[in-house]
């Protein structure tokens, strides 16, 4: 069976095949209907899918995402009161001090993984769903797909959330603090990603490849 | 009767499947790129277990400050203290925030230890050749993959009490050492689950009588 001479045979694309990227099997592929994944029979990974939202939904949805991450960014995310002063917090504005008090590469990990690399990811989107959608090949597609793929790990807007709640718990002996817009913001937004992010990388090289 | 190893694998067949966007290429040169994406293709990640041993190894390290080292130091009127992660969780209980505590105790205690230990089986296990189980292995690690940033949380809400804290002008609190560590840890944990390589874990040698009784997905 391994017998074929990889050395002087030429080099060639399967797109009858696809294989495992944990276990390395091999699998004949087959079309899918909407919503439906195709799961590695020996390791259980999936192997590759077709969302239930097609290229436009995504774009609506992309969209959408960016324009809640605006409005989570211009409205405050708490206010605190205390001795009859009330103070108002944006996320920047909260980076800035954290910043400035000593948790400097905290803060830069903060500002990364919950602005930049999110409002990044769905300008990328974007890009790439557009690309999609053009009947000829589009430059910078590439390019945007590795970035795409190199930061999905990174983008932590759901960790954050949580961690505003923490963060509201440990300070209720201080002050009074509510919750604010920018916060129910950040809450959509955590759900809009996470819908976008069942839209695998895979699917949009392939839907650019046709 | 089907068996999981009657599927071929990749390697033996001269098949590459890219690692970035999953095109599979028959017959690449050794140092060849993807067609279709313009990675490198590669059958295994290079040096995946000596990567993946480095940074587990420094987030090891890293894990003893980040859990010692106080993570927020504050003043209240005339009283000083300071907050490491596990007093942190005791005061959370204490205020009556059991939810959030376990929460809390779960993401920066319990889950990264669990994580460096089960990464830490995974790679001996890899370098021992070892077959057992390699299913619920693979399964290990995907859990591993996404659970990982979820260690993030302290260090956010850390940063978050720090800042909120000056902004309202609420008092004094200033950030320990211990955050900057914990975070450390973090990422360095999370660096070293993408370095490793889960199909190492399927290339060790297996005989079919000891998978018969699995039983077959749908
Ligand atoms: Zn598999
Ligand atoms: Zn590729």
């Amino acid at each position: 069976m391994n017998t074929k001479d990889g050395a002087t045979a030429p080099m060639r694309i399967r797109t009858d095949l696809a294989i495992c990227e944990q276990c390395d099997s091999v699998h004949q592929r087959g079309p899918l209907a909407a919503g439906e994944a195709a799961d590695c029979r020996v390791c259980g990974a999936t192997l590759y899918r077709r969302s239930r939202l097609d290229v436009d939904a995504m774009l609506a949805l992309t969209l959408g995402a960016l324009i809640v991450f605006v409005l989570a960014n211009v409205a405050p995310i708490v206010t605190m009161q205390s001795g009859g002063i009330t103070t108002r917090a944006w996320l920047l504005t909260i980076v800035v001090r954290a910043w400035d008090h000593g948790v400097g590469p905290v803060a830069a990990i903060a500002a990364g993984t919950v602005f930049l690399f999110p409002l990044a990811q769905l300008t990328l989107y974007l890009f790439v769903l557009r690309a999609v959608k053009r009947p000829t090949r589009s430059p910078g597609f590439v390019e945007a797909m590795h970035w795409l793929r190199w930061l999905r790990p990174w983008s932590m807007v759901e960790v954050f959330l949580i961690g505003i709640l923490v963060s509201i718990i440990k300070m209720s002996s201080l002050a009074r603090v509510t919750a604010e817009a920018g916060l129910w913001g950040f809450g959509v937004l955590t759900i809009l990603l996470t819908a976008l992010s069942t839209f695998e990388l895979r699917e949009l090289w392939d839907a650019h490849d046709d | 009767m089907t068996d999981d190893t009657a599927i071929p694998r990749g390697a033996p067949l001269g098949l590459i499947g890219c690692e970035a966007c999953g095109l599979v290429v028959e017959h690449a040169a050794a140092d060849a790129s993807c067609p279709r994406c313009g990675h490198r293709l590669h059958a295994r990640k290079p040096d995946s277990v000596t990567r993946s041993w480095a940074y587990l190894l420094a987030a090891f390290i890293l894990y003893l400050p980040a859990n010692l080292l106080p993570v927020l130091h504050s003043k209240k009127l005339f009283e000083e203290w300071s907050d490491t992660i596990m007093s942190g969780v005791v005061a959370l209980w204490k205020d009556g925030a059991y939810d959030l505590a376990i929460i809390v105790f779960t993401a920066s205690v319990v889950v990264p230890l669990l994580k460096m230990g089960a990464l830490a089986l995974l790679l001996v296990q890899v370098q021992r050749g070892s077959s057992y189980l390699p299913r619920e292995r693979t399964r290990l690690y995907r859990i591993l993959e996404f659970i990982g940033h979820w260690s993030m949380l302290d260090v956010f809400a850390v940063a978050l009490l720090v800042a909120l804290v000056h902004f309202g002008a609420l008092g004094n609190a200033e950030p320990g050492a211990g955050v900057v560590a914990f975070g450390a840890v973090v990422v360095l944990t999370m660096l070293a689950t993408m370095s490793f390589d889960p199909r190492l874990i399927w290339d060790a040698p297996r005989t079919p009588a000891r998978r018969a009784s699995d039983r077959p997905p749908t």
